[in-house]
């Protein structure tokens, strides 16, 4: 998207530097900035990642042998006295929900959809803020509340031992009468306030995109990342009042003797999974379509030449959108679905194949013919694009519905989800990272350690999760603290890994600090030719309020 | 343990037992199937494993063509005519098996009253010497150490499943996975900033857009022959008079119930590492007592929950399935060859999810018949009234477990 920007608005620019900025307190926490919303947004992602990393370190830790070594010892320390096996066995359930819970509600989505994408959207159509400033404070804080209530669920009763130990699907009756105690509830709760928290986000950024483009930006010259970021503010919109809807039936089954999914009632405890499922699969979606955006960005920015294929890669991810749901029974095919219904949906699923193969082509055909240069965010989006496809493949494996049955629930699944998600959308969210920390800092990271940071990750994570594939075809289940000890090769070479990944994590934490401490001041189209977007348009940080005068986009832009 | 591998069931009755109709999809996949024959002339069918004895090969044949219905139904009248004449062809193999039990505890002092009440059938035949659990075979039916692949299948669609996945799934996984990173590469090393310094303005090409979205369209679709016909074969309704058995899945342990041998229920809990290892059993996968079926036929396998929901899942026999509370799952299973098969339950359900293993021992049907007689108040599935089986077997004794729950025997119904 060429900016193609006048003479009059760079001048502008300038006349926003010196302009004041409420103080500390109004600043940060009654908020209604998009851009410092944004950074709030990625702080906070980053302290709830730390938080779900250590957990996945955590179940690394004790998966590396065959036996339970640590989970007796770290529930003692957690309940405050001699936990017996079946507490320490529950707090397995609690990491692993609550890593799921994290990762999902309070890593990834508040930092590609709250973190860029407050940030970027309003300066790439050349908004001033988002459409409902306010509300964006709310549906931040709201988040933030939302982890602290999942937070708190591990210090109440939940069943058999401390926490919710429910998976983060919650699935029923185990979420209800198998988890007695107020743990679930707060889990729960915290899916409420995550779940209205995005979806006035979503409300926030449907309403930008469509009233406050900048003059001339049609939909059809509109950066790709804002198409991303429209297409999940539907998939959101969509998806989680049927969340709220399943979750709010979970708190009255086990509050209020309600028997929705309670088949001594009429209830149906298959129900549950299918309004989850309908919610869950276009939340994976929800994670990674913004990725395609950033990863769109960065290959067309670092080899010199616009996206091939804008229209092609637009409607790929409305397609990628749309098809999204009306797949969900795929995560169900073992619960007793008909032939009927396992062929409808191995066969949708494996359409959604199609737009995501246009996707990785085009962006091969965008580096085509290209002059790449390999800056830090070239190599972790080329990263991203072979590592999402392993991903993408054993997606259409996993979709046949005859296949599956000897593939649900167990490693290769986990594989499967973390090669799209771990691998696809965390790099993806890296990719993004390098690309704009010094558009939002005005500092400069160091390209060494970024390159290197890169390098350790990539390493890491395909050591952590490619052998996962190999135990879930000999068989191992997931969620499993134990195993036969034929597991032992694969897991200790998987927990090996995690060490690897964690310590790519210390290079990008050094990295940040050499750059607030070291860093030098980046000018605002620091990558220089390629970008353009109207981001690079601005001073780097940009202007506190920026475009009080709108940009015009030219009738020759082209994207 | 001497266990014979070969499966004394006579072909025609293999023939009889799989004279099953096709549902009204099964035409869809016919459909599909022709269409995509004169594609591509003709699609290479799955080679079923021939290990097996021969008859068994016949059978197999059976299932996976699902097309011989007609033929079928006339050789199962055949069948049902000639199935009397080969009466005793079950106890030859069963009776060198035997003596090797080494706990005598448990004979079956039913069986030879009981033969005289029931149908001269290999159905209906009655291994002596009662019941010893089998030993498992190291590397069948469980995982092995490293392994990289599946366990090798011992079902007809478990092999199905395996060469579809093998040889159809890992082509297209490896094909794609490796064409793009060779595009990558070829991108990164041809138009890198030396190798070419001006970029061009190219952003369009309408043959390409067409043909990589076409392209993928016939790999999918080249998918969707083989995966509809295998979802088709899995959902094969079992015969009329095909064994029942029901998986009750509790936390955190296993129950069996044969309501066709009398409604008797074996309650099925892990060994610990220390039993497992003593009785030569893989750790973390070794019950104490095992779901016992016969090999060679088509067994109707029902899952239920009892509290939470658990799943029924057995990796070398390509079965899974969930265990609801409040409905009953429904799928057949057809175990090819005698063997002890390691499983573990495959839903979340509670602390210990990962502590309730499955563990099916499947043998030859005389020999399934007197595990059988062993359970108080059990009869032989089939036979139109319970035969009253006089001597009140114990609990399957062979089993010393120091287990805490041991099989429960619930009176006939």
């Amino acid at each position: 998207m060429t900016a193609s920007p006048d003479a009059h608005h760079h001048a502008d620019d300038h006349g926003h530097d010196h302009d004041h900025k409420p103080a500390f307190f109004a600043r940060w926490f009654m908020s209604t900035n998009h851009k410092d919303i944004g950074t709030l947004y990625l702080i906070f992602a980053i302290c709830a990642g730390i938080i779900g990393g250590g957990v996945s370190g955590l179940m690394r830790l004790e998966l590396k042998e065959p036996g339970i070594q640590y989970l007796q010892t770290w529930a003692t320390f957690l309940s405050h006295h001699n936990a017996s096996m079946d507490e320490s066995l529950h707090l397995w359930n609690v990491l692993i929900t609550s890593h799921g819970l994290i990762m999902v509600f309070f890593m990834v989505m508040p930092a590609i959809i709250g973190g860029f994408g407050n940030w970027f959207v309003p300066l790439m159509i050349g908004a001033p803020d988002m459409a409902f400033p306010r509300m964006n404070n709310i549906s931040f804080w709201m988040t933030v509340t939302g982890f602290c209530s999942l937070m708190l669920s591990a210090f109440f009763p939940g069943g058999t031992g401390m926490g919710a130990g429910i998976g983060w699907t919650a699935y029923a009756p185990l979420s209800t009468s198998g988890s007695n105690g107020p743990a679930v509830d707060f889990a729960i709760f915290s899916l409420h306030l995550a779940g209205a928290a995005s979806i006035m986000g979503a409300i926030n950024f449907i309403t930008t995109i469509f009233n406050m483009r900048a003059p001339g930006m049609t939909l059809h010259k509109m950066p790709l990342f804002v198409w991303s970021v429209l297409v999940t503010a539907f998939l959101l919109l969509l998806a989680l009042p049927v969340l709220a809807a399943a979750i709010t039936m979970l708190i009255t089954d086990r509050n209020f003797h309600t028997t929705f999914f309670d088949a001594t009632g009429g209830g149906d405890p298959v129900l549950f999974q299918h309004l989850f499922w309908f919610f869950g699969h276009p939340e994976v979606y929800i994670m990674i379509l913004p990725g395609f955006g950033i990863i769109s960005h960065i290959i067309s920015h670092f080899s010199k030449k616009p996206v091939f294929g804008y229209l092609g890669m637009a409607y790929a991810m409305v397609a990628i959108g749309v098809v999204g749901f009306v797949v969900w029974a795929h995560h169900m095919y073992t619960t007793g679905l008909s032939a009927d219904v396992k062929m409808y949906f191995t066969i949708a699923t494996m359409v959604i194949a199609v737009p995501t193969g246009i996707k990785i082509f085009s962006w091969i055909a965008t580096m085509w013919g290209g002059s790449i240069s390999f800056k830090s965010p070239m190599v972790w989006a080329i990263g991203f694009i072979f590592l999402f496809t392993v991903g993408g493949v054993t997606g259409v494996v996993l979709a046949n519905g005859g296949i599956d049955d000897n593939f649900q629930d167990t490693y290769y699944v986990v594989g499967h989800f973390h090669y799209v998600l771990s691998l696809g959308a965390v790099t993806s969210l890296f990719a993004g990272f390098y690309y704009w920390f010094p558009k939002m800092s005005g500092r400069w990271h160091s390209e060494l350690l970024a390159h290197l940071h890169f390098w350790v990750f990539f390493i890491g994570v395909n050591m952590i999760f490619f052998p996962m594939h190999f135990l879930g075809m000999q068989g191992m289940p997931r969620r499993y603290p134990d195993y036969n000890s034929a597991y032992t090769y694969w897991n200790h070479f998987a927990s090996v890994g995690y060490a690897v990944m964690a310590a790519s994590i210390g290079i990008w934490f050094i990295n940040i600090i050499y750059a607030f401490t070291m860093g030098k001041k980046a000018d605002g189209n620091y990558w220089g030719e390629g970008g353009s977007s109207l981001e690079w348009t601005l001073s780097s940080p940009p202007p506190f309020h920026q475009f009080e005068t709108l940009p015009i986009i030219g009738d020759d832009a082209h994207h | 343990m001497p266990i014979d591998a070969k499966i004394p069931i006579e072909a025609l009755e293999v023939a009889v037992k799989h004279t099953y109709s096709r549902r009204k999809w099964g035409a869809a996949t016919v459909v599909f199937q022709t269409c995509f024959t004169a594609m591509w002339g003709a699609i290479p069918m799955c080679p079923m494993e021939s290990e097996s004895a021969k008859v068994m090969e016949f059978g197999d044949f059976i299932r996976a063509s699902g097309r011989q219905i007609k033929i079928l139904a006339l050789v199962a009248v055949g069948a049902v005519a000639l199935a009397a004449a080969p009466q005793t062809s079950a106890t030859p193999a069963a009776v060198n098996a035997a003596p090797a039990a080494q706990v005598a505890a448990a004979p079956a002092p039913a069986a030879p009253e009981a033969k005289q009440l029931i149908p001269n059938l290999p159905r209906f035949a009655v291994a002596p010497g009662g019941y010893t659990p089998m030993k498992p075979t190291a590397g069948k039916g469980m995982p092995v150490d490293g392994g990289i692949t599946f366990q090798k299948q011992y079902t007809p669609n478990g092999q199905y499943a395996l060469w579809f996945h093998d040889v159809i799934l890992l082509k297209v996984v490896f094909g794609v996975s490796i064409f793009v990173l060779l595009l990558l590469a070829y991108v990164i090393l041809r138009f890198n900033k030396r190798a070419n310094p001006v970029a061009s303005k190219v952003s369009h090409n309408t043959l390409l857009e067409v043909l990589w979205t076409g392209i993928p369209v016939l790999i999918l679709v080249y998918i969707t022959v083989y995966s509809l016909d295998l979802l088709s074969k899995q959902f094969h309704a079992a015969p009329e008079n095909a064994l029942t058995v029901k998986a009750i899945g509790n936390q955190w342990y296993w129950t069996f119930a044969y309501p066709d041998n009398g409604g008797f229920e074996v309650t099925s809990n892990m060994l610990t590492h220390e039993e497992a290892a003593k009785r030569g059993e893989p750790s973390q996968l070794a019950a104490d007592f095992r779901m016992v079926l016969p090999v060679g036929e088509t067994i109707r396998l029902q899952t239920i929950g009892a509290d939470v929901i658990h799943a029924f899942a057995v990796p070398s026999l390509w079965f899974k399935l969930d265990a609801v509370p409040g409905r009953i799952n429904e799928k057949t299973l057809f175990i090819k060859e005698a063997g002890v098969y390691y499983g573990q339950c495959s839903e979340l359900c509670g602390a210990r999810h990962g502590y309730m293993p499955i563990v099916v021992e499947a043998l030859p049907r005389d020999k399934y018949n007197a595990w059988v007689l062993t359970h108080k108040d059990a009869k032989l599935d089939g036979l139109p009234k319970p035969v009253a089986v006089p001597a009140p077997a114990p609990t399957p004794a062979p089993i010393a477990a120091p287990a805490a729950e041991t099989a429960a025997s619930a009176p006939a119904a």
